[in-house]
């Protein structure tokens, strides 16, 4: 399994990569939207895990780019702790149930990483 | 209850240190006096001055009156006196010059000469002829005086020495022992002699004149001589040949009024005058105070329209004035109350900013701990070298735990801040509870208060500002920390009302509310802490908030025995409902108890 992960904190998406490759997940990390695409054009994954907040381009824009070019990716969001109780940000998140709140717990997002291929 | 206090503002009652303090940006009392003494002067000073210079010029002008009046009662009454004593001179004059001596000699004729002049003028009494040595040679009238020797009496001397050709007497006993007048005109005969006839003057003429006068009651007028021997009976001033207490006027050819105060200290108005070729004096003497009855009438009537328009107008002013402030006084606790209200949320708003952007800014070091640690729990899993070591393990797990409670905190924080500034939104009555009583169980454990939450599960989710109903649920969890004492209780219990309200109280076992502070408990400014600090608008801003949310706020309380708040919400709120008017009493005349 390869994955695409996706966050502007590099402290944080690299050691998150570490951590599933413990996993036997081989994961791949980029830092914004912009490099995340240009990994896509060269790179097969069967799945992105995006960061919702980020510079320039977030993870929302991001998930319309993934929509329009590869249909076939599955992906899912991260949020910043409580995002769930911010009101644009739970509105744009509404009816979507693959999103996992920060701090992560490995294990939730193993099990989610598990549901969002299965769908 | 005195009169004062039944008119007394109610705002003078209020203390501004100490409990029960009512707090206003200015100092009532003192403008409160200020107005009333300010309108007071303006209105009052020109009445008074008024009516101090119609009091001056009314007294000037009855005064002058009086003096006139005075003035022209002695004169004519002087006029009168005067002309009857000329009369009589002038009627014996004539009488000597028309007949001779021999006729006046003879009793009968001088009979028929009393007669006609007593039938005619009037006012004499006798007739007298006397010869040039004092001897009455004839005598007609009452008395029996024929033959009587007057030659050493001084009259009879004056006339004789030829001192006046007319004399008038002072008053005198004479030999019929009474008190009388006479008028003596001397004749002088051919062969160089003379002789004198001599009349008496009717005294009881003289009386008639004299009180022929309007005069009132306690007037009194008579005649003096000028040595101040009295020459006609006087109503007060003694009798007849008695010498008068008052002083003696100085001789003056005009008729003169003055003051005088009698031996009793009454003030009296004199009148004099001089009555010319005779040694009379005329006195006209009344009372002043029977004079200046009128004036006393006047002066009574300007004091009482004085003194009832200065009670009206200071009753008018005082009651307008208060009115006026008591508008004042309940506008600008409106404003106060507002202006409080505004930097209160504008300050909770700071602190809420405050509050997420540092939740914020931990929040990043926070997820790159709690990455880095699951990153090292990883490798003490899967490396062979560590992973037989639990130390490090337990290590691990604490240092995640312990990011995790970090985690919680900066969540709290967040949820908040950023509930201050979200309007509608549903609510869960447990989560909102627990949120509040996150901030406070530290405290609670510390001084082992006891708090129950009674939530059953029937308390349905509904839809309400959730940053006003934690606004509410803190500062009424906070004021029932601040009333118990240590070990004490607090519930917390919500209830459902029917199918539209959702009802939660917070009792507190802790020392409860007077019963004279409970109406006024809401009133903004209302503080029993003024000392540590209190600003008086907690509950104040609570109920507004309570009523904003659609919903009220009761209290019940036992001094000593601790208080319950019920906060009633409705379960369904519309979105675009405006607040209902707040409908507490603003009204400063409601008593303070």
């Amino acid at each position: 399994m390869k994955v695409l992960l996706v966050d502007d904190e590099k402290e944080i998406v690299s050691t998150l990569a570490e951590r599933l490759s413990f996993r036997g997940i081989e994961a791949v990390w980029v830092t914004s939207g912009e490099e995340a695409l240009k990994k896509l054009e060269t790179e097969q994954f069967d799945l992105a895990i995006l960061d919702v907040k980020m510079p320039k381009m977030n993870g929302l824009r991001l998930e319309k780019k993934i929509k329009e070019n590869y249909q076939d990716l599955k992906y899912m969001f991260l949020t910043a702790r409580g995002a769930d109780e911010d009101p644009e940000l739970a509105s744009n998140l509404a009816g979507k149930e693959n999103y996992l709140s920060k701090p992560i717990k490995i294990d939730k997002l193993l099990n989610k990483i598990n549901e969002v291929l299965n769908l | 209850m005195s009169f004062w206090q039944k008119i007394k503002p109610t705002f003078l009652s209020y203390s501004s240190k100490g409990k029960d303090a009512v707090k206003l940006p200015f100092d009532v009392k003192r403008i409160w006096f200020f107005a009333i003494f300010l309108i007071s002067i303006v209105s009052i000073g020109p009445l008074v001055s008024l009516a101090i210079f119609d009091y001056t010029v009314t007294k000037n002008d009855t005064e002058k009156e009086i003096q006139l009046r005075m003035e022209h009662l002695v004169d004519h009454v002087a006029g009168t006196v005067s002309f009857f004593l000329e009369q009589r001179k002038d009627v014996l004059s004539y009488t000597v010059y028309a007949n001779s001596f021999a006729d006046l000699n003879n009793k009968e004729h001088l009979a028929n000469i009393l007669e006609g002049l007593q039938r005619s003028a009037g006012g004499i009494v006798d007739l007298g002829l006397i010869d040039s040595t004092g001897k009455q040679l004839q005598y007609v009238g009452p008395y029996d005086l024929l033959g009587m020797d007057y030659h050493d009496k001084r009259w009879c001397k004056e006339v004789r020495e030829g001192k006046k050709r007319v004399y008038i007497s002072d008053i005198f006993l004479g030999f019929r022992r009474a008190p009388h007048h006479i008028i003596a005109v001397k004749q002088g005969l051919p062969d160089g002699s003379f002789f004198i006839l001599r009349a008496t003057v009717d005294t009881e003429k003289f009386k008639e004149l004299l009180s022929l006068m309007n005069i009132r009651e306690t007037g009194d007028s008579f005649l003096i001589n000028h040595k101040g021997i009295l020459q006609t009976p006087t109503l007060r001033h003694g009798v007849a040949m008695d010498k008068i207490k008052l002083s003696i006027p100085a001789e003056s050819s005009s008729l003169k009024v003055s003051e005088e105060i009698c031996e009793h200290g009454d003030k009296l108005v004199v009148g004099w005058a001089y009555i010319q070729d005779s040694p009379y004096i005329l006195m006209v003497i009344q009372k002043k105070k029977d004079l200046i009855k009128t004036w006393l009438t006047t002066r009574w009537i300007i004091l009482g329209i004085l003194s009832a328009g200065i009670f009206v107008m200071l009753f008018v002013i005082i009651h307008v004035a208060s009115y006026l402030i008591n508008i004042i006084c309940k506008e600008s606790q409106k404003t106060m109350m507002v202006l409080n209200e505004v930097e209160h949320s504008s300050k909770m708003a700071s602190i809420g900013r405050l509050a997420a952007g540092v939740a914020h800014e931990v929040n990043n070091p926070l997820a790159i701990i709690y990455e880095k640690a699951g990153l090292m729990k990883d490798l003490f899993t899967y490396k062979e070298e560590y992973s037989h070591d639990p130390k490090l393990m337990g290590l691990i797990d604490s240092v995640l735990t312990s990011v995790e409670r970090c985690a919680g905190i900066t969540k709290r924080l967040l949820s908040f801040s950023r509930n201050l500034d979200i309007t509608v939104q549903t609510v869960n009555m447990h989560a909102a509870v627990k949120d509040v009583l996150g901030f406070l169980h530290k405290e609670a454990e510390y001084r082992s208060i006891i708090v129950n939450i009674d939530i059953p599960k029937d308390i349905p989710d509904f839809k309400t500002d959730r940053g006003k109903l934690q606004q509410i649920l803190v500062n009424l969890t906070n004021n029932a920390f601040a009333a118990v004492e240590d070990e004490g209780h607090i519930d917390i219990k919500a209830r459902r009302q029917n199918n539209e309200n959702i009802m939660i109280s917070i009792t507190d076992d802790g020392c409860g509310i007077p019963p004279k502070n409970i109406k006024r408990i809401f009133d903004p400014f209302f503080s029993t802490k003024t000392e540590s600090g209190g600003t008086g608008l907690g509950l104040s801003i609570i109920y507004g908030l309570a009523l904003e949310l659609g919903g009220k706020i009761e209290v019940e309380s036992k001094e000593g025995k601790g208080a319950t708040f019920t906060v009633t919400l409705p379960l369904e709120r519309g979105e675009n409902e405006s607040p209902p008017t707040d409908e507490r009493s603003w009204d400063l005349e409601e008593p303070i108890q």
